[in-house]
């Protein structure tokens, strides 16, 4: 598709290109007629097409020189051809073909990427559904997903160069028309399922156990500089899967004794570095944007610019929203209002900056007193994962603890960083189950394991292993512990689950709660809680005032029960209430309406402890 | 690397004269024809000491090129180059030369390059025409002196002389064939000779190594030496970082640093292939040329084709190994993971490091395409890269050895100049204590005595006398209310230091804070890796929650907090490890809130063996007062509302803060002046006085030497190289704050020091007494009674005594009167003796 215009040596070609996908990319869903890599098996998609990819940078490899341009000599007609290297893994030349050494080296950056870690199946089935976005469709649009193909490359052909891409194109549209809607989709299904099983002997190297899908090798050409581990993004670029790329790889026993420097890299290496291709496409990119996040049904510009209507038709509906969504969790949590008030504060908690090693805004919550019978933490995790964009349900069982690689860690034979259950993208709901805990002994695995935990709740941030030494990332993971007594985990906020169901009918009771609301009410309640999470927020400064004066009052009503760190938490709570209510600053009524809250569940909280003689 | 005496007219030959015939020149012109007008050109300086026809273990020359390298054997053999005049070179006493072959493998030296360099601006032009220039110039180069030297590497030479003089000079003494040239000195001698080398260093150094060889046996004909001295230069300015390479740097001389991940097997790598007919056992030779061996069709003897076999123990070899750096973490960006760089060491260099060393290695940056398979028609695009180390230096090797910090970090100019207008202000100290963790709120002291924790006192050294090191560094105890921000405040302090390492009570055992032993999984030697306090060697360690340790893991603090030093005798390692760490730790009560009816042993139960070790033990209570409530709520909603930058401006940002501390404890070490010796004296004594009114001892050396501490500390906060009575009355000003906190005994109000030196105030100790007394009146009243029931005893003791007599206490008052031998407690009976 480049090749006219990479063979002219214009240094300014690479810019041009960029510049005109961006602006093809900002029209009106001009990035639904780009098709996803999450979505489209990778043998559906055509080799140096563009496509795009929402993903999760997991690793970064060290940067690498390519030829920039080059020239290469035919021998039989001693013609020079110059060339572009770039967006390429492989250089174009015969046989015979000798390299110049004129070649200008350039430098690009790797990162591994995988799909975002713990993504939860609406999302995949919603985005997959293409341009319809807001009624989500359980049918997959091949047909449309074919056209989109089209026009993305007609546009492409008009502009650029038609020539060769004819021909493939065709061919293979012809080869998927005969399948029927529901068999194409079989097959999609199917298709990731057998490639798992293909790669079973090489790790992909997932965050999450049991996690697929595709992985990539992302170059980067510019502004490397500005990606971040665990940073999410959506990328556009162009894909390349060479089966030169995984001959390589396979030849690369008998290419070591020809090529001493090759030689040096350990097989271990070779094989998470260059991995075979059609397992881990390589995508070359063009543009990227970082997600704000990962919902499919907010636009994904984000709510600051231009979207003004939007936000302004969801503000109007929020408090609406969020008085079914109570009534919903209040069902969930067996009629417990409180808890479920507690639950919407937790779901749209976001750290939104850092004083100095102090995050500013999360809220883990520690719901005690869950019921030990008929898996209630496990229907309660589905629940939750119905509603949010990206969780992860990690049960504290001794064995997990033990044997869980929490914590990524660097395995220098390899040169990759291990990943663990720990690195996930911002945002993400971390469901701890704590009554799968019994008693034994943590080894030093479990230690460190509960340390790591006890770091994220308190710091929001892992210390990654890099064996000399650790390295600290900050992240912003909403933490929820469900436990029977107290969490042995610090936490922001604990609750004490109080059932309003009779015991003997808790069994069928929970059977129940199962039972989803309908579909477009749950998109209601999804939508509602990514919005609120993005909210601005500020206090003004009369509220200050009165929040201060009232602090003081409270102090010298009763000095022992109210501390620096229950005006910490006040403030958070009256922030997470006003934002739920969708409100963008902090008003009387809601400071009132926080400390009412927070009273009622310490009051809660001091009657349990006399029940619970263990409590500290 | 052994081969007999064979073929020694060719080998001399090719080592003084041929340069590899560059694929671009035609067979036809003869190689040496360049090389022979450049060597004219240098004039006298032309012969390379070349290694006689008789040495047969010395690879070829640095400079020299073998005519085998040349992949076409067309070349005219023997005949030629032995009527050739520049055979007759002036051979320097037999002395080998060597191989450089991490300047490139000898085949593809400057000639080769010369054609893949850009042909700009100076490329090949300047290096041949500059050869001679050049190699003129390092010979002033020699008389350089480097007065401003301080580095390590200098000791026991002299300043005032030229310094590479006396460095060869050595080199004649200890006969190691290297000579080290700071790249610095390049610069400020000639900074157009320091271009060059950094953009050519493989023409340049070579050259170097030409001079330097005839410099050396000019001076010192007599001397012996294994092989010809190399020029390894360091400290190229090039390049400080890992991230910063970019394709700019390739064949050029760049130095970085980072940490050593792992280290190869020993990799022989040929340098020379031997070859011998099978028909005619001719034998030939040919040289690795770009990393392939050429091997002969025809024998060139009796014409047989593919006759030709290699016999491996006759060809020679080089080691080589292949090392992997990663960038150590102060230079990474936050939130990206660190790079990593294949560095390649030869010869001698090779096991020069291990992995965990932090090192910063001078060397060529390399590209090399990625060779595929010859049948494969497509080339992967992308090159490898990797550095030929010239240069290894270690930059943790002073750590552990000397006493001073091992990062001397460099400070610019003007930075030391806002450090120096900082430290001038009269408020410094204040200022920088309300930098200190801003987020927290109040707990000035507290902040204050942090503050001089991690300044530091000044070192002493009286091992001379028997006395070993005295602890130079301040221990804090943070104990109080959960919830009052102390985990915050560590948190911050671990942050704040470069080498400060966070551990949590609950989680650490002993084993975890010490060193453990473990097997080396690939090597199955025994390998000793240190904990929390072995790293955090001149620097903080934070212990949080102090009080949920156990045991046996405090009692490994003993050693530590006092000594500095780790002893260790496990698995066969019996070592004795530095552990000069100051420890900042935060313990709960065991009541989980302060009981101000009690002391603070009684509140933490720690053993005061462990207590006593620290200088400052500060309570953190919830102040209940209205004043403070209100600006504890203005200070946390603020912080909820104000943006980053307002917050921002009003405090020194961390970075200024971590510079400062940096500067002090690297650059100020306080000595106490006349006055403030005597101002110490009196506040000890003051402070003995004090106690001694009522019966009891307030202070112990231990104080003292705490005092001092503080004092010096307070002296490097000001920058001042004397302790001052100033810096002694804040010493004890905090001295007292910290005591009036956490020693006053909670029934009489009183400072008393003795709660924490022995754990038990001087009154209960008193009380104790009075009780064992009344119980023995008691008993004694009772007459010639043997033995009585406990109970009773109990009942009539509490009905003779005004006060109220616990339980405990009457068990007290019991051992008391056990340890005197008048009774003994046998169950439930007591039995009078005697």
């Amino acid at each position: 598709m480049f090749a006219a215009s990479q063979n002219t040596p214009n240094s300014g070609w690479a810019a041009k290109a960029v510049a005109f996908f961006k602006d093809r990319l900002k029209e009106k869903d001009a990035h639904t007629w780009v098709p996803s890599l999450n979505d489209v098996p990778l043998h559906y998609l055509k080799p140096n097409s563009l496509v795009k990819f929402r993903c999760f940078i997991q690793d970064m490899f060290d940067p690498e020189f390519y030829m920039g341009t080059y020239e290469a000599v035919d021998p039989s007609t001693k013609a020079k051809v110059l060339r572009c290297g770039k967006y390429k893994d492989v250089t174009e030349c015969g046989v015979s073909t000798t390299l110049e050494p004129s070649t200008m080296t350039a430098e690009r950056h790797t990162f591994y990427c995988v799909p975002i870690p713990g993504e939860s199946p609406w999302v995949k089935e919603i985005s997959s559904s293409g341009q319809a976005r807001v009624v989500p469709s359980t049918s997959y649009a091949p047909t449309r997903q074919k056209r989109s193909y089209e026009e993305d490359d007609d546009d492409m052909d008009t502009d650029t160069q038609p020539q060769k891409q004819r021909e493939p194109h065709t061919g293979m549209s012809e080869l998927s028309e005969p399948h029927g809607n529901g068999d194409c989709k079989r097959r999609e299904k199917e298709a990731p399922s057998s490639q798992a099983a293909s790669a079973s002997h090489l790790d992909l190297n997932f965050p999450l156990p049991g996690e697929k899908g595709p992985s990539c090798l992302l170059k980067v050409y510019e502004e490397w500089d500005g990606f971040k581990l665990n940073e999410a993004v959506e990328v556009f670029g162009i894909l390349s899967v060479s089966p030169a790329l995984s001959a390589l790889a396979d030849e690369d026993a008998s290419s070591s004794l020809l090529d001493p420097a090759g030689g040096m890299e350990t097989a271990e290496e070779q094989r998470v570095h260059s991995p075979p291709a059609s397992l881990v496409p390589r995508l070359h990119m063009l543009h990227a944007k970082p997600l704000p996040h990962n919902n499919p049904l907010l636009p994904a510009a984000g709510l600051e610019d231009n979207n003004s209507a939007f936000l302004s038709s969801t503000l109007r509906e929020m408090a609406a929203v969020r008085a079914e969504l109570l009534a919903y969790f209040t069902h969930v949590l067996l009629g417990d209002a409180l808890a479920a008030e507690y639950l919407i504060l937790h779901l749209v908690s976001n750290v939104y900056t850092r004083r100095d090693v102090l995050p500013l805004g999360k809220f883990t919550l520690n719901l005690s007193g869950c019921p030990a019978v008929a898996s209630f933490t496990e229907r309660f995790y589905q629940i939750i994962q119905q509603l949010v964009p990206s969780s992860y349900y990690l049960g504290m069982t001794l064995q997990n603890m033990n044997q869980m690689r929490l914590v990524p860690k660097k395995d220098y034979v390899a040169n990759r960083l291990l990943s663990g259950a720990l690195q996930l993208a911002t945002n993400t709901s971390l469901f701890l189950d704590e009554s799968q805990l019994e008693q034994g002994q943590l080894d030093t695995t479990g230690v460190r394991n509960v340390t790591a935990l006890g770091n994220l709740i308190s710091w929001q941030k892992v210390d990654y292993d890099f064996s000399y030494h650790q390295m600290e990332f900050p992240c912003n993971i909403n933490v929820l512990i469900a436990s029977e007594g107290r969490s042995l985990l610090p936490s922001d906020c604990q609750i004490h689950l109080q059932s309003q169901v009779a015991p003997p009918d808790l069994e069928a009771y929970l059977g129940g709660i199962q039972v989803h609301p309908q579909a477009s009410q749950l998109n209601k309640f999804r939508m509602y809680l990514s919005v609120a999470r993005q909210l601005d927020y500020s206090i003004a400064d009369e509220v200050t005032k009165s929040v201060e004066d009232d602090f003081v009052d409270m102090r010298k009503d009763d000095p022992q029960s109210i501390s620096a760190e229950d005006l910490h938490r006040m403030l958070v709570v009256a922030r997470l209430l006003s934002l739920s209510l969708g409100q963008t600053s902090l008003s009387r009524d809601s400071w009132l309406r926080a400390k009412h809250v927070e009273m009622l569940r310490r009051s809660r909280m001091e009657q349990n402890k006399c029940v619970n003689g263990n409590e500290p | 690397m052994s081969s007999p005496l064979s073929t020694p007219g060719g080998r001399k030959r090719g080592r003084t004269t041929n340069p590899s015939t560059p694929s671009s020149e035609g067979p036809t012109s003869p190689p040496f024809q360049r090389r022979r007008g450049q060597d004219s050109s240098t004039g006298d300086l032309m012969p390379m000491p070349t290694s006689p026809p008789t040495d047969v273990l010395s690879p070829a020359a640095p400079l020299d090129n073998s005519l085998f390298s040349s992949p076409r054997p067309s070349v005219p053999p023997n005949e030629v180059d032995m009527s050739s005049p520049l055979m007759y070179g002036t051979p320097m006493r037999g002395t080998p030369a060597r191989q450089r072959p991490d300047l490139g493998s000898v085949s593809k030296a400057p000639q080769v390059d010369l054609q893949s360099e850009p042909p700009s601006a100076d490329g090949a032009v300047a290096s041949e025409a500059n050869a001679g220039q050049r190699h003129r110039k390092i010979f002033p180069l020699s008389l350089f002196i480097d007065p401003s030297s301080s580095e390590d590497e200098n000791t026991g030479l002299d300043l005032n002389e030229p310094l590479y003089m006396q460095k060869l000079e050595e080199i004649s003494v200890v006969g190691d064939p290297v000579l080290n040239v700071n790249c610095l000195h390049v610069q400020s001698f000639d900074a157009e000779l320091y271009r060059q080398l950094i953009c050519y260093p493989q023409e340049v150094i070579p050259t170097f190594d030409m001079a330097v060889n005839e410099l050396f046996f000019e001076r010192f004909p007599d001397s012996i030496l294994e092989y010809q001295i190399q020029v390894r230069p360091y400290n190229a300015l090039k390049t400080r970082n890992m991230r910063n390479l970019n394709p700019e740097d390739i064949d050029q001389l760049i130095t970085i640093s980072g940490m050593v991940i792992r280290t190869s097997q020993l990799i022989p790598e040929m340098q020379e292939a031997f070859f011998q007919c099978q028909v005619c056992a001719f034998s030939t030779r040919v040289e690795v040329d770009r990393g392939r061996i050429a091997e002969p069709a025809v024998c060139r003897h009796c014409n047989t084709t593919h006759s030709l076999a290699l016999v491996h123990n006759r060809s020679l070899f080089s080691d080589k190994q292949m090392i992997k750096i990663q960038e150590s973490p102060d230079d990474m960006p936050a939130g990206q993971t660190p790079h990593t760089t294949v560095v390649y060491a030869h010869n001698d260099l090779v096991d020069k490091v291990q992995p965990g060393d932090r090192i910063n290695i001078t060397g060529v940056y390399r590209a090399v395409p990625m060779r595929a398979n010859p049948r494969q028609s497509n080339v992967k695009s992308v090159y490898k890269t990797h550095i030929d180390v010239i240069h290894f230096r270690k930059t943790d090797e002073k750590r552990l050895h000397g006493l001073d910090d091992a990062e001397q970090k460099l400070f610019t100019e003007e930075r030391v100049q806002t450090l120096k207008e900082l430290a001038a202000k009269p408020d410094v100290y204040e200022r920088l204590a309300s930098a200190l963790a801003p987020s927290i709120y109040e707990h000035e002291d507290i902040k204050k005595g942090i503050l001089l924790q991690l300044f530091g006192g000044t070192r002493k050294d009286f091992s001379q006398t028997g006395r070993g090191n005295f602890r130079a560094d301040v221990n804090i105890l943070l104990c109080g209310d959960p919830g009052t921000s102390k985990s915050q405040l560590l948190q911050y302090v671990f942050n704040l230091v470069p080498r400060g390492q966070y551990t949590s009570g609950k989680g650490s055992s002993a084993v975890g804070l010490t060193a453990y032993v473990m097997k080396d999984p690939e090597t199955r030697q025994l390998v000793l890796q240190t904990g929390a306090l072995v790293l955090s060697d001149n620097g903080i360690c934070c212990i949080d929650e102090f009080d949920k340790m156990s045991d046996s893991t405090r009692s490994v603090l003993h050693e530590v907090m006092e000594q500095q030093t780790l002893s260790i005798a496990k698995a066969g390692i019996i070592c004795q490890l530095n552990a000069r760490t100051s420890v900042l730790a935060a313990a709960n009560p065991i009541e989980s809130q302060w009981n101000p009816k009690k002391t603070t042993i009684e509140n933490i139960q720690l053993p005061h063996t462990l207590l006593s070790r620290f200088d400052l033990i500060f309570l953190m209570l919830d102040p209940q007062d209205e004043a403070y409530d209100r600006r504890l709520a203005h200070h946390l909603v603020s912080l909820y509302y104000q943006s980053e930058e307002q917050l921002e401006e009003e405090f020194l940002d961390m970075a200024m803060l971590r510079d400062y501390i940096a500067y002090a404890r690297t650059y100020i070490n306080p000595k106490l002046s006349e006055e403030a010796s005597q101002a110490l004296i009196e506040a000890y004594v003051d402070m003995r006085k004090i106690g001694s009114g009522r019966g009891m001892v307030s202070a112990y050396p231990r104080q003292l030497e705490s005092l001092i501490r503080l004092a010096e500390a307070h002296s490097k906060v000001r920058f001042s190289e004397k302790v001052e009575t100033i810096d002694v009355e804040e010493a004890k000003r905090l001295h007292r704050e910290a005591l009036k906190q956490s020693a006053t005994d909670p029934r009489t109000g009183f400072v008393d020091i003795s709660i924490l030196t022995t754990g038990m105030s001087a009154t209960a100790r008193k009380r104790r007494e009075e009780v064992a007394q009344a119980l023995k009146k008691v008993i004694q009243a009772k007459g010639k009674t043997p033995a009585m029931k406990y109970h009773t005893l109990l009942e009539d003791l509490r009905r003779q005594s005004e006060t109220a007599i616990t339980k405990e206490m009457f068990d007290e008052a019991l051992r008391a009167l056990s340890d005197e031998d008048y009774l003994t407690v046998t169950g439930k009976t007591v039995r009078l003796l005697a």
